[in-house]
């Protein structure tokens, strides 16, 4: 940098070539810390990643990476064969497929609530809602595990006293897992609200009041006017979202283990088994790939969806 | 299962601008029950974790709970802070959280003002490579930066945990909109003048950059603070956890039916981030829709 700031000032006899070359040497100036960082850090291990899917690379090899040896497409076929993996899969998708159209769908009802409630205690509710978005999923799992206990957490408490006895929420399977999509929506429900409520004060409001001219009922507004205005917030929230919960660890890292039975097993946590516990770290890698790909095929479906339905 | 379909069963939503006045006060009350309810499970949990950290191991047992502790007690507290290395892991947490935040703001807004504002060879593409990888999971590079690591002979080590989140893409790419919004011809004036490239960053994009370097501050803090997985593969020793990595361990381990430590520990880890939030509620959602205007 100082180098460049000192030449232009002397304004050198080469200066016809130099004043062609400056702009990029500024420019990539500017940018080297940021790509350094990014290109070790980020984007060589995404490349590495993929190479490293191919190998059989243990323990043994992180001294010698060259050692490790390139076993093709084995790792991926196993996986069709890793009755773990496949179970984690299926937790996984579980928890998106029920999660995300959960959040979106709470946090919007939520944000038309909340915009009808105009004044101040709307400030009171939006900071009641997001205060679990930015709070650590880590002492979120522990009050929640708390909470959930079958004799003394609060919730089978209050159970009993409407006379129902409350299941063990997290050590039994049929409830191990919905305990936890249950947990994924109160923690980001806050989040999409936000997102909501800012888009809905940006809609202009004489479109409702023609609307209910021509007699329109509240909830044909909404389905007509409401939702079709809203579909880029609604992209938007339904991608962000599902490649959240894809990567779902933290939840049943802390409060299940991923049990009972791996009944809450995520993708993401087997990465972590199956990385940092038997250290099958090329095996880790094609897991870990799987979840990229299931990622992005995703968002591109969702994409696809919700943007070619906007003539509807 | 679509977002529309779940919506069907919600209660029918009441269209914002409100109606006539008669329906509007009798529409309105149950929203604000509904609501409220809402609030009190928000809410709620944070209270009972914060009372649960005040009472002793039998209260915390006893059926039924008491709302308020019978017999306060910091015994928790001073269990964390005194038998446990808390300190220690508050400080680990606090200083990864403010290096990656500090490294972040410079880093991101250098190469946010190379993006918005300077002409140089490979930059379109530069960006394209940026936005190409923000949806990338961590897990992905989680095997690859722990065989750098061990090479680079940082595992265990802090500087593990603060050089890979240095530098993010998401942080890149807010700093690189809002720059957009600087009008070249202010820049112009200043190079016209004589000014340097740099000087015209610092004196000029930077302080007009305030409110998206605030919104960058808080989008990096707070997973720089919360974040469980790198942290917890990477830092072996004890000695070097960070808060989320020692109640996550001690969660799961020794301490799993110690419901009193844990609602403090959970308590230690909350709270710096509640009080943040509620001093900067202002810049905390505007950065959150600001990171939603790419929606």
């Amino acid at each position: 940098m100082s180098e460049g700031a000192v030449r232009a000032d002397q304004v050198v006899p080469s200066r016809t070539t130099w004043s062609r070359v400056r702009p990029h040497v500024t420019g990539w100036v500017f940018a080297l810390p940021f790509v350094l960082i990014f290109a070790v850090f980020l984007a060589i291990p995404i490349v590495a990643s993929f190479v490293l899917s191919f190998t059989s690379f243990g323990i043994a090899n992180i001294q010698d990476w060259f050692s490790a040896e390139l076993i093709g497409i084995d790792n991926y076929t196993q996986l069709f064969d890793d009755e773990k993996f496949l179970k984690a899969a299926r937790n996984t998708a579980v928890f998106v497929l029920f999660g995300v159209p959960l959040t979106i769908a709470l946090g919007l009802a939520i944000a038309v609530g909340l915009n009808q409630a105009l004044g101040r205690v709307v400030g009171l509710f939006r900071v009641g809602y997001y205060l679990p978005v930015v709070t650590s999923i880590v002492a979120i799992a522990v009050v929640w595990r708390y909470l959930l206990a079958p004799e003394t957490g609060l919730i089978n408490l209050t159970l009993d006293i409407v006379g129902i006895e409350g299941p063990n929420w997290l050590g039994q399977r049929s409830t191990a897992l919905g305990s936890i999509i249950a947990l994924g929506v109160w923690r980001n429900v806050g989040f999409d609200m936000v997102i909501f409520l800012a888009a809905l004060q940006g809609i202009n409001p004489t479109l409702y009041e023609a609307a209910r001219v021509d007699g329109a009922s509240a909830w044909h507004i909404f389905r007509r006017i409401t939702v079709p205005l809203l579909r880029p917030a609604i992209l938007f929230l339904t991608v962000i979202t599902t490649a959240g919960y894809l990567q779902l660890f933290e939840e049943p890292f802390v409060m299940t283990g991923g049990g009972p039975l791996d009944s809450t097993l995520s993708v993401s946590m087997y990465v972590y088994q199956q990385g940092f516990s038997f250290l099958n770290l090329g095996y880790a890698s094609a897991v870990a790939y799987a979840l990229f790909v299931a990622i992005i095929v995703l968002a591109a479906i969702q994409f696809r969806l919700l943007r070619s339905d906007e003539t509807q | 299962m679509s977002t529309l379909d779940t919506a069907r069963q919600l209660p029918p939503p009441v269209v914002p601008g409100g109606s006539r006045p008669a329906s509007r006060f009798s529409g309105k009350w149950w929203i604000y029950a509904i609501l409220l309810l809402g609030l009190v499970a928000m809410i709620g949990p944070f209270l009972w974790m914060l009372v649960g950290s005040l009472k002793t191991q039998r209260e915390l047992l006893q059926v039924p709970p008491t709302w308020v502790p019978e017999n306060p007690t910091t015994s928790n507290y001073s269990r964390l802070f005194d038998r446990l290395d808390f300190p220690r892991y508050f400080w680990n947490s606090t200083l990864i959280a403010v290096m990656i935040t500090l490294s972040n703001l410079l880093f991101c807004s250098m190469m946010g003002y190379a993006l918005a504002k300077l002409r140089f060879v490979g930059r379109d593409k530069l960006f394209l490579l940026v936005l190409g990888t923000m949806l990338v999971p961590g897990s992905v590079t989680l095997v690859p930066l722990f065989v750098l690591m061990s090479k680079l002979g940082l595992v265990d080590n802090i500087f593990a945990v603060i050089l890979p989140a240095a530098a993010g893409p998401v942080g890149v790419f807010l700093m690189r909109q809002f720059m957009l919004s600087i009008p070249d011809e202010l820049l112009e004036a200043g190079r016209v003048d004589g000014a340097s490239e740099f000087f015209l960053f610092r004196k000029v994009v930077l302080p007009l950059s305030a409110p998206a370097l605030a919104a960058l501050a808080i989008l990096t803090f707070l997973p720089a603070w919360n974040s469980l997985l790198w942290p917890l593969v990477v830092l072996t020793s004890e000695e070097n956890f960070t808060l989320p990595v020692a109640l996550a361990i001690f969660a799961r381990g020794q301490f799993a039916a110690d419901y009193g430590l844990l609602m403090a520990g959970a308590v230690v880890l909350v709270v710096p981030v509640i009080l943040l939030f509620l001093l900067l509620q202002r810049y905390f959602v505007q950065s959150q829709t600001m990171s939603g205007i790419k929606g």
